[in-house]
């Protein structure tokens, strides 16, 4: 074959040329609306919230109306409770169910698992609020961290599932076959092998999950209840950053105004550091070559 | 009286001389077969290739012999595998896979481990080490396989650092660091350079000394260069089994001729 055989008119290749960028514009268009909203809200934030931040408003306890000062020690103490409460719940079993779907699949109960994980994650997060209300608030008789946690944990599970199968599940054949043929048993194959080669992903998405937990309001609304006073017991209510935004934001007064947008800005904050502290510590030696 | 001592001994040579052993083995994917009724024998401290063309059930064959097909679950295995006359069922797929190592096609270290505890894997994971042990263990596996002067001052950095040759043969250290009796190696030159290649048939060469050897390859120079002895698969049948020597200058079946000569495959 010669060169003149694979050759392109002028046309063809302006054509192509045109579409090419074409694409590429709309792509990179569609690009900028992501990333859009997410920098206004964060500069938004920072910059309504900034003023406000200062170290009292992270030591010191709400004050009354009209009083000046003030901060949200509680909430802010409440918000870390609550998300560590839903980690021992929804981490270990997210990240063990993940492994059942993603291991031993192909029966139909891990189809089943796979499904159900599905529609919970589609499920509202105030229904999983009203769930926790009535299985742990009715139950013992009062609002309580515990109760929170447990609602946050919830909504936590399908998404940890999910995102371990998928890793699991990028984990190459080989490497099972090659822990296995050198005598190594099945779970420690599971655990110290294909666990460790997709821990890097499944951290990404235990973060994603806490990121999505430690903003959710409306199933703390009657689990956690809220509490203007310091409190560290699990069987009482608690307070947390965003009940104290929702309480603060909807009140008639300019000072809570503010203080709500420093809540904000400490929320947004507090996400972001506890990316880094996970990332820190289960960043993998090798990763760089994965 | 001395000549009924030297037949004893005979007789007792010949039990020595084969490490493993399938009688009628067959492999049913999805109830068609992938191969069936292999009846072979093969000797112990020597190299035995299998050649065949693609899809005649070279890799079946191997992948059975350490109980691999139990991960497939739409593969059933007929017939009786035995190693040194015991029937592989009674070791249990955990002490077999201890006793009869594999090496894959493509080199699989562990991406997540260094190279030094890419060697000392299957013993840490399956409890059998002293930590005081296992430097010496490593330098000993790395020498075997040929790997150590290159690698032996970096031991700690990724094993993904390697280039393909120097994985498989990583992958061969960490095999016969669990001790086995027996490599099975799935054409683990498929994926390399020819200077590789060249390196892990010198170690094939040399590991017979202590191992017995079951290469699977599609290379017919390859299977002339490094085995004893040469199984000659066709459509999950085999067709003919002899010294290498004989399978490529003398072969008994018209089949293995045309193959061996190239007239097909």
């Amino acid at each position: 074959m010669t060169q003149n055989e694979i050759f392109i008119s002028d046309k063809t290749l302006k054509y192509r040329k045109i579409k090419s960028n074409l694409v590429l514009t709309f792509c990179v268009i569609a690009s900028i609306l992501t990333v859009l909203p997410l920098l206004y809200i964060f500069f938004y934030t920072t910059a309504s919230g900034f003023s406000h931040l200062s170290l009292d408003f992270l030591i010191q306890m709400p004050k009354p109306v009209g009083e000046e000062g003030g901060g949200m020690a509680n909430a802010i103490v409440g918000t870390l409770i609550l998300i560590g409460l839903a980690s021992v719940i929804g981490i270990p079993v997210g990240i063990l169910s993940g492994i059942y779907v993603a291991e031993y699949s192909g029966g139909i109960f891990s189809n089943i698992v796979k499904f159900v994980t599905d529609v919970l994650s589609g499920t509202p997060s105030i229904i999983i609020g009203i769930f926790a209300y009535t299985v742990i608030v009715l139950t013992t008789g009062s609002f309580s961290a515990l109760s929170g946690g447990f609602a946050l944990g919830i909504i936590m599970i399908p998404t940890v599932t999910r995102i371990t199968e998928e890793m699991l599940k990028l984990v190459p054949q080989s490497i099972r076959e090659a822990s296995l043929a050198l005598g190594i048993s099945r779970w420690r194959t599971t655990l110290n092998i294909v666990l460790k080669t997709a821990l890097p992903g499944i951290t990404t998405g235990i973060l994603l999950a806490i990121a999505r937990i430690a903003g959710e309001t409306a199933p703390l609304l009657f689990t956690s209840f809220g509490n203007q006073f310091f409190s560290l017991a699990l069987n009482e209510p608690i307070a947390s950053l965003p009940i104290q935004i929702y309480n603060y934001a909807k009140s008639p007064y300019t000072d809570w105004h503010q203080q709500a947008w420093a809540g904000a800005m400490v929320l947004v904050m507090l996400v972001f550091v506890i990316n880094l502290i996970v990332r820190f510590f289960t960043k993998n030696k090798f990763s760089s070559e994965l | 009286m001395m000549e009924e001592e030297n037949k004893n001994n005979s007789e007792e040579n010949i039990e020595d001389k084969f490490s493993i052993s399938t009688e009628n083995l067959s492999v049913y994917f999805n109830e068609k077969p992938a191969i069936k009724d292999i009846n072979l024998k093969v000797r112990n401290k020597s190299v035995t290739a299998i050649i065949g063309p693609s899809g005649c059930g070279k890799s079946t064959y191997l992948r059975s012999l350490n109980m691999m097909h139990e991960l497939t679950p739409t593969a059933t295995v007929y017939g009786s595998i035995k190693i040194n006359n015991i029937d592989i069922q009674e070791f249990g797929v955990i002490n077999l896979r201890k006793k009869v190592g594999m090496v894959f096609q493509k080199p699989n270290p562990f991406p997540t481990l260094s190279i030094y505890d890419n060697v000392i894997s299957g013993l840490v994971y399956t409890g059998r080490h002293y930590k005081k042990d296992l430097d010496e263990k490593v330098e000993r596996c790395l020498t075997a396989s040929g790997l150590w002067n290159e690698v032996k001052d970096r031991l700690k950095v990724s094993a993904m650092t390697l280039s393909g040759g120097q994985q498989q043969r990583l992958c061969i250290a960490r095999t016969i660091a669990v001790n086995p009796d027996i490599i099975l190696m799935d054409e683990p030159t498929s994926a390399l350079d020819p200077i590789s290649t060249t390196k892990i048939e010198e170690l094939v060469y040399n590991l017979k000394k202590e191992y017995t050897i079951i290469i699977v390859t599609h290379n017919m120079q390859q299977a002339a260069r490094v085995s004893d002895h040469t199984a000659f698969f066709y459509l999950g049948r085999l067709v003919e089994y002899s010294k290498t020597r004989t399978i490529f200058t003398n072969p008994k079946e018209k089949l293995t001729e045309e193959y061996v000569t190239g007239k097909f495959g």
